[in-house]
C-alpha cells in the first residue's frame, strides 16, 4: 500500500514540483494533498489523515513547529518529515525537538525524497549526515557544553554516539550495521532512541546551545 | 565572496542608480552651494533659489556692505541659517570668468566697509578694529564647524579624531583665540578695567540664560538626528541587502539561462550560488576574504572550493571547532587533497567530509561511495595520496589510514592531535 503524503509549504511553485517528481517517480508514495499556510494545513491534515507530512520549516505564521504543535497531539499516528532550503543549526533543532521525525533539506534528490518519506513511515528516523553532527555537537560531553542535570535522559550512549558518528561520516544504516557487527534493525533503534533524547531533552537548551556558539 | 567579476557577462540590468531626485523644483528651499562657492555659497545659492545670475546677488551683498556693514551681517546670518546643499546634488560646475568677478566683488565689498568705517571717524574706527578681528575668528570657527566638516568630524571619529582633526583643532583654537581678543580689546577700549568684571559676569549670565532656554529646542535637535540616523541605517541595509542580490543571484540566474543547455555547468553555477547565499544568510561559516582561522571555517571552504572546481556536491559536517594551528593547517590541507582525490578519481556526484574536535585531537573523514581501489596496485609515481597527503600528516605528528575495496568507495581517516589542549 502506498504511504499517503500531504504537502506543507507555502511556495506553490516548490508543492507542485514535489507533487509531480513523487508521482512520476514511484508508485509507493501518494500525495493526497497539499497547504499553503500553518492554518490550511492543520485543517487539511485533520481531514485527510496521511502518513506522513511533508513539513516545510519557514512559513509566514509561525513555520513548521507551529503545525507540529498544534496537531501532533490530536494525530499522534501521523509522522513529521521536515523539508526544509535552511540547515541552519536552529531550524532543524526546532523542528526536531517540536516531534518531526526526521529532517531534508530542499537540495536532496527525488530518489532520496521518496526513500526518506518511506522510512520515516515505517517508523524510522531519518537524519542527515549534517543533522547527526548537530545532535552530536548539541550532547557533546566535553567542557564547554551546558551542564547535564539528568544523565539517564540527556546523554547519549557511546553506541548511539557511535552511530550518529557514522551517519555523519556519510554512512548508510546498512553499512552502520555491519561496521559495528549489529542488525540494522538495532540501528534504527539506536537513532529512534536519539531523536526522543532530542526531543525531550528540555534542560539541555539546544536551540541555545545553537545561539550561544553563533551557528544562527 | 569568491565570485570573479571578469567571468561575467555585461550585466543584465544596470538598475542600481535608480533616479530618487524627483523632488518637484518649485518647492525646493534655499540650499548654500557647494561647488563653485568663494565664501560660503549663500549668494550662490539665493541666486538658484530667485533664477537669477549669481553675479547681480553678489553685486547687491557688495553695495549693502558699504552701507555700515548690512551686506556683511545679512551675508553671515544668511550662513548661519541656510543649510548646505546635499553632497550628491548635481550643480553646474564653476565657471572660472564668474569666480574672478565674484572675488573682485569681494574685495569691492570689504573696501567699501572699510572705507564707511574710516569715514564714520576715529571713535567707531576704535569699535570697527576689534570688532572686524572678533568677525574673521568668528568666521574661522564657524566654517570650522560648517556642515561639510562636521560631517568629517563624524565619519573621521571612528577611525581616529586625531588622523584628520590636529589641523581643525589648531584652527578652532586660532579662531577662538581672536574672537576673545576682539571683543577683551573692544571691552577694554569702552569701559576700562573696573566696568569689565561686571561687563563679563553679565554676558555669562545672558550665555546661561540663553542655553537654559534653548534646551528643548537642543533636546529636538538630537532626537531628530537620532531618527535621521535610524532611517539612513535602515535604508543602507536594504541598499546592501539589494547590492548582494543583484551582484550574486541576478547575476547567476542571467548566467544560468545563457547556459541551460548545459546541465553540468548550470548545476556548478547553482551549487556555488546556493553555498555563498547561505553563509551570508545564515552565518559567517566563511570569513570572506580573509583566511580562515577555524577549523570548521577551513574545512567548510576547502570543500566549497573543490566543489566549485570539480562540479559536484561536498557536504562538510564539522562537530565542535577550535582555532587553526599550522598542524591543523596541514590537516585541512591533507582533506582538501583527500576530496579532490576522490573528486577525480572516484567517479560520483556526492563526498562525505566529517570532521570532529575532541580535546586531544582532530579527526576528519573523507568519503566517498565510488568505484575504490586496490592499494597494492597504485602505481608509483601517483604521488598524491603518498606525499600530499600521508607525508603532510606525517611531518605534522599526525595518522592517516585508508580503508577501501574494489566497488565499495574509499574512506581516509586522517587524525591528528592537538598539541596544546587548551580546552
Amino acid at each position: 500500500m502506498a504511504v499517503r503524503v500531504f504537502l506543507v509549504d507555502d511556495h506553490a511553485l516548490f508543492r507542485a514540483g514535489v507533487r509531480a517528481e513523487l508521482d512520476s517517480i514511484t508508485d509507493d508514495v501518494e500525495v493526497v494533498g497539499e497547504a499553503g499556510s500553518v492554518g490550511e494545513a492543520v485543517v487539511g491534515i485533520g481531514h485527510h489523515r496521511p502518513d506522513v507530512v511533508l513539513l516545510d520549516v519557514h512559513m509566514p505564521d509561525g513555520g513548521g513547529a507551529e503545525v507540529l504543535r498544534q496537531v501532533r497531539t490530536a494525530l499522534p499516528e501521523v509522522v513529521f518529515l521536515a523539508l526544509s532550503v535552511s540547515d541552519a543549526a536552529e531550524d532543524v533543532i526546532a523542528v526536531i525537538r517540536a516531534g518531526a521525525r526526521g529532517y531534508v533539506t530542499k537540495t536532496i534528490s527525488s530518489q532520496e525524497l521518496v526513500r526518506a518519506v518511506v522510512r520515516v513511515a515505517e517508523g524510522d528516523a531519518v537524519f542527515s549526515p549534517r543533522l547527526a553532527g548537530f545532535v552530536l555537537d548539541a550532547f557533546a560531553d566535553r567542557p564547554g557544553a551546558a551542564p547535564i542535570s539528568d544523565p539517564e535522559l540527556d546523554l547519549l550512549t557511546p553506541r548511539e554516539r557511535d552511530v550518529l558518528r557514522l551517519l555523519a561520516r556519510g554512512y548508510a544504516y546498512k553499512e552502520i550495521a555491519s561496521e559495528l557487527f549489529i542488525s540494522v534493525k538495532t540501528v534504527e533503534t539506536h537513532v529512534s532512541s536519539v531523536l526522543r533524547k532530542t526531543q525531550l531533552s528540555n534542560r539541555y537548551e539546544l536551540s541555545r546551545w545553537a545561539s550561544d556558539r553563533r551557528l544562527v | 565572496m569568491g565570485w570573479n567579476p571578469d567571468d561575467l557577462p555585461p550585466p543584465a540590468c544596470d538598475d542600481r542608480r535608480v533616479s530618487v531626485e524627483t523632488k518637484a523644483k518649485a518647492t525646493e528651499p534655499v540650499r548654500r552651494r557647494r561647488t563653485g562657492r568663494v565664501v560660503a555659497g549663500v549668494a550662490g545659492g539665493v541666486a538658484d533659489h530667485l533664477g537669477v545670475e549669481v553675479f547681480w546677488v553678489r553685486a547687491v551683498f557688495a553695495a549693502l556692505t558699504a552701507l555700515n556693514g548690512v551686506g556683511a551681517i545679512a551675508y553671515g546670518l544668511l550662513w548661519l541659517f541656510v543649510p548646505q546643499q546635499a553632497a550628491g546634488v548635481p550643480e553646474q560646475p564653476p565657471n572660472p570668468r564668474e569666480r574672478q568677478q565674484a572675488l573682485g566683488l569681494l574685495a569691492l565689498g570689504i573696501g567699501a566697509a572699510v572705507l564707511t568705517g574710516l569715514v564714520s571717524g576715529p571713535v567707531s574706527g576704535w569699535i570697527t578694529g576689534p570688532l572686524a578681528v572678533a568677525m574673521v575668528g568668528a568666521a574661522v570657527v564657524w566654517r570650522e564647524a560648517d556642515e561639510a566638516q562636521r560631517r568629517r568630524w563624524r565619519d573621521g571619529a571612528r577611525s581616529g579624531l586625531l588622523g584628520t582633526g590636529r589641523t581643525t583643532v589648531v584652527r578652532v583654537l586660532a579662531g577662538v583665540a581672536l574672537v576673545a581678543i576682539g571683543i577683551g580689546v573692544l571691552l577694554v577700549n569702552s569701559y576700562g578695567i573696573d566696568q569689565l568684571r561686571f561687563a563679563l559676569l553679565a554676558v555669562v549670565a545672558t550665555l546661561g540664560g540663553v542655553a537654559v532656554l534653548t534646551v528643548p529646542l537642543w533636546i529636538k535637535l538630537i532626537n531628530d538626528l537620532g531618527e535621521e540616523r535610524r532611517v539612513r541605517i535602515r535604508t543602507e541595509e536594504r541598499a546592501e541587502i539589494a547590492a548582494h542580490l543583484h551582484d550574486s543571484v541576478l547575476q547567476t540566474l542571467a548566467l544560468i539561462q545563457k547556459q541551460a543547455e548545459q546541465p553540468r555547468e548550470v548545476k556548478r553555477l547553482a551549487r556555488g550560488q546556493e553555498r555563498q547565499l547561505r553563509e551570508w544568510l545564515y552565518g559567517n561559516v566563511v570569513e570572506d576574504s580573509t583566511r580562515p582561522r577555524t577549523l570548521s571555517a577551513a574545512l567548510t571552504a576547502a570543500s566549497g572550493e573543490v566543489e566549485d572546481q570539480f562540479a559536484l556536491s561536498v557536504q562538510p559536517v564539522v562537530v565542535g571547532d577550535c582555532e587553526l594551528d599550522p598542524d591543523l593547517y596541514a590537516l585541512v590541507q591533507a582533506a582538501r587533497e583527500a576530496v579532490v582525490n576522490a573528486a577525480k578519481h572516484a567517479g560520483v556526484a556526492e563526498i562525505s567530509v566529517y570532521g570532529e574536535v575532541e580535546p586531544d585531537r582532530v579527526t576528519v573523514f573523507v568519503r566517498d561511495r565510488g568505484k575504490g581501489f586496490d592499494p597494492e596496485t597504485v602505481p608509483e609515481d601517483r604521488h598524491g595520496l603518498a606525499d600530499s597527503i600521508g607525508g603532510r600528516m606525517e611531518r605534522h605528528g599526525g595518522e592517516v589510514r585508508i580503508r577501501t575495496s574494489l566497488g565499495e568507495g574509499t574512506e581516509v581517516q586522517l587524525m591528528m592531535p592537538r598539541k596544546a589542549a587548551d580546552k
